[in-house]
């Protein structure tokens, strides 16, 4: 046969001219938002001003210029007022700045856990109490109050929650897995079966538990920051710096797994390792914001979608972006929860809950209508 | 002759007892356009998908053949004395990320979690060489020259800056379209890249495919118009059943005997009076009677369709 004598219609030559034409370096939008650098400095500003606000507030009240100094010199350096106070510098020391520097990795933990889940399951609803890690912490974690169990000292509690949202996320993961692949919404309505199944065991451990233990699930229920030492900051940590590095490792693979699975392969992606990964840095981040301040919703929902309406969706900003933004959100809840009423500490996790839901409901109103849905 | 790319030896899949594939024998060679063709469930996707390395056949096996033109800045493939060397490895033994830079994939559907850019996702055709010390890796400025290059190729640069849910499905499949282009690949598996089209990003897009192959690489199309099978492949594959019923040159395979059988159907063959192309066209109606194998169901089924 002879070869095609296809006419070449006049548009398709002059794009090939066009193409021809195009052999200096090309001028793009760039990849990285210019918005990004922005929304960056604002969280860093809004973080350090929150975190002197929220150290200086309580039943006694230390100006910022005072936290400020009292920083400067415990870091050695001589400069700015002493708190006034006697118990100034105690009250901050061993009081405040454990609870502060655990609302910022809470808060950092949360909402990256998020981003990275929605990440993983290319699908924005997606968060760690979807999937059932959160309660499948919370189960385990309610076992070694209930239980009474210490084996591992103070890390038992934090160990047992990182252990029971992995087992459970494994769990549902494979549950929920058929012919190699997961499909989203069988994965989250697996996830509310097993929620379900543990609401049911938290509820027996409440009916088994002796009146203190009961108090401590209830309240660990309810998630707050009150009464955060210093060595709970330090097991949370650990947990909650391996995780955000963990995510932010990944981030430029979850902007290619958004393509869907198969075409992810095939720009070069191990779709299963990557989930797997994934999955246990998500207990990991979990883990350690349930461990010790209970379950607080809303935060890793809707911090990731919050960044994406300002920069987009990419994964190498919004990780990052979400860890500091879930840090300043959770700061300010937690300086709302001690400041709305006088001599009474609200929890934190019904305060975001609260808050937060119609709050979100608006948000996905808003983002259907402008970005034409996520589907 | 060209290259062989990838060979596939007898080649069948099995699904819970059904076959989809049986002994299919392919050459993908370089510088070749080869369409595959056939009815729906003849198993075109399932062989891409073999091809592709996403889908494991249950007999058979598949060889990359890498004596290929060296890959600029890829010097590793000639040896000192200037000769090519063959290698000759199994699909299944190549990690994913060295697949992603020796072989694109066009899906028939396309779907993406978040709202990104057009010029993102198809930046995202980059990622195989970002990694440094990938050979062939480019400079960050020649990636941008590559993704624009691929943008302008799929005739979507003036759509760079829109978020990719509010294009239209045609706009979506270009997309795409450039995404793999932006890979630059050795072999380009298209499924169906014409499907949501208008003619003339149709003839636009398999001409730009035409052009790969002329440039050198290889070219697996998955088509359901004959015509524009036989227009623009260089090679046609037919397949029935799970199995070759014909391959060669379009003008000797696409011929009414054979096509009418495949399809079940009465096809008709037939040269342009201008142009001398070959089209291929369905008998529709009362000519049906005419047609080349029809036989008595077929004549009914098609006298109740309308003219």
């Amino acid at each position: 046969m002879s070869a095609p004598t296809a006419p070449a219609p006049a548009d398709e030559r002059r794009a090939v001219d066009a193409v021809r034409a195009l052999d200096g370096p090309a001028v793009l939008p760039p990849a990285r938002p210019a918005r990004a650098t922005v929304l960056f400095v604002v969280l860093g500003v809004l973080l350090l001003v929150l975190v002197v606000l929220s150290a200086g507030v309580g039943q006694l009240d230390i100006p910022p210029a005072q936290v400020v100094g009292s920083v400067l010199h415990h870091v050695g350096l001589d400069v700015g007022p002493a708190p006034e106070n006697v118990n100034g510098d105690a009250v901050l020391w061993a009081i405040r700045f454990p609870r502060v520097t655990m609302a910022v990795l809470v808060g950092a933990a949360l909402a990256t856990g998020g981003a990275l889940m929605q990440g993983v399951f290319g699908n924005p609803l997606a968060e760690p109490g979807v999937i059932g890690v959160s309660a499948g912490a919370a189960v385990a974690a309610c076992a070694t109050i209930v239980f009474g169990l210490s084996t591992l000292g103070p890390w038992t509690t934090a160990t047992a929650a990182f252990v029971g949202g992995l087992v459970t996320t494994l769990l549902v993961y494979v549950l929920a897995r058929s012919n190699g692949r997961t499909e989203v919404v069988t994965l989250v309505l697996t996830g509310i079966a097993v929620n379900a199944v543990c609401g049911a065991a938290i509820a027996f451990f409440t009916f088994l538990a002796d009146q203190q233990a009961r108090e401590q699930i209830v309240f660990w229920q309810l998630g707050s920051l009150n009464g955060t030492r210093w060595p709970y900051v330090g097991i949370v940590a650990p947990f909650v710096v391996v995780g955000i590095a963990v995510a932010v490792v990944l981030a430029p693979r979850l902007d290619l797994l958004s393509l869907g699975e198969r075409a992810a392969r095939h720009v070069g992606v191990d779709v299963e390792r990557l989930r797997l990964v994934a999955i246990v840095a998500i207990a990991l981040l979990t883990a350690a914001a349930v461990a010790f301040c209970g379950i607080i919703a809303f935060v890793g929902l809707v911090v990731p979608h919050l960044v994406r309406m300002v920069v987009g969706p990419g994964h190498r900003v919004l990780v990052p972006a979400s860890a500091l933004g879930g840090a300043v959100l959770l700061l300010a809840a937690d300086l709302a929860a001690r400041t709305a009423v006088a001599y009474a500490d609200l929890p934190i996790g019904m305060l975001t809950a609260l808050v937060g839901g119609p709050f979100f409901f608006w948000l996905l109103r808003r983002t259907r209508r402008t970005a034409g849905g996520w589907a | 002759m060209s290259a062989t790319v990838l060979l596939a030896r007898g080649v069948g899949h099995t699904i819970d007892g059904h076959t989809i594939l049986d002994g299919v024998d392919l050459e993908v060679r370089a510088g070749e356009v080869l369409a595959l063709v056939g009815p729906n469930g003849a198993g075109k996707s399932t062989l891409l998908g073999v091809l592709a390395g996403d889908v494991a056949p249950t007999s058979g096996t598949l060889t990359w053949m890498s004596a290929l033109p060296p890959v600029p800045g890829h010097a590793a493939d000639v040896d000192p004395l200037g000769q090519e060397l063959l290698a000759a490895e199994p699909l299944a033994s190549l990690p994913v990320a060295e697949l992603a830079r020796r072989r694109a994939v066009l899906l028939q559907e396309q779907s993406l979690s978040f709202p990104f850019r057009v010029v993102d996702v198809v930046r995202m055709g980059r990622a195989p060489w970002a990694r440094a010390g990938v050979p062939g890796a480019q400079e960050p400025e020649d990636d941008d020259t590559i993704v624009a290059r691929a943008l302008l190729t799929a005739d979507v640069l003036h759509l760079a800056e829109r978020r990719f849910p509010t294009l239209s499905g045609g706009e979506k499949a270009r997309t795409a379209f450039a995404r793999v282009l932006a890979q630059t690949p050795r072999l380009l598996l298209l499924d169906e890249p014409t499907a949501a089209l208008d003619i003339r990003h149709q003839e636009h897009v398999l001409a730009q495919a035409s052009a790969r192959a002329r440039a050198g690489d290889a070219v697996v199309v998955v088509l359901h118009d004959l015509s524009l099978a036989a227009a623009w492949a260089d090679r046609v594959v037919v397949l029935e059943r799970g199995r070759v019923a014909g391959g060669g040159a379009p003008g000797d395979v696409l011929t009414s005997a054979l096509l009418s059988r495949v399809y079940d159907h009465p096809v008709q063959t037939l040269r342009h009076p201008d142009t001398g192309e070959l089209l291929v066209l369905p008998v529709r109606g009362r000519s049906a009677q005419g047609g080349a194998s029809s036989t008595a169901a077929h004549t009914h089924l098609t006298e109740g369709t309308p003219a």
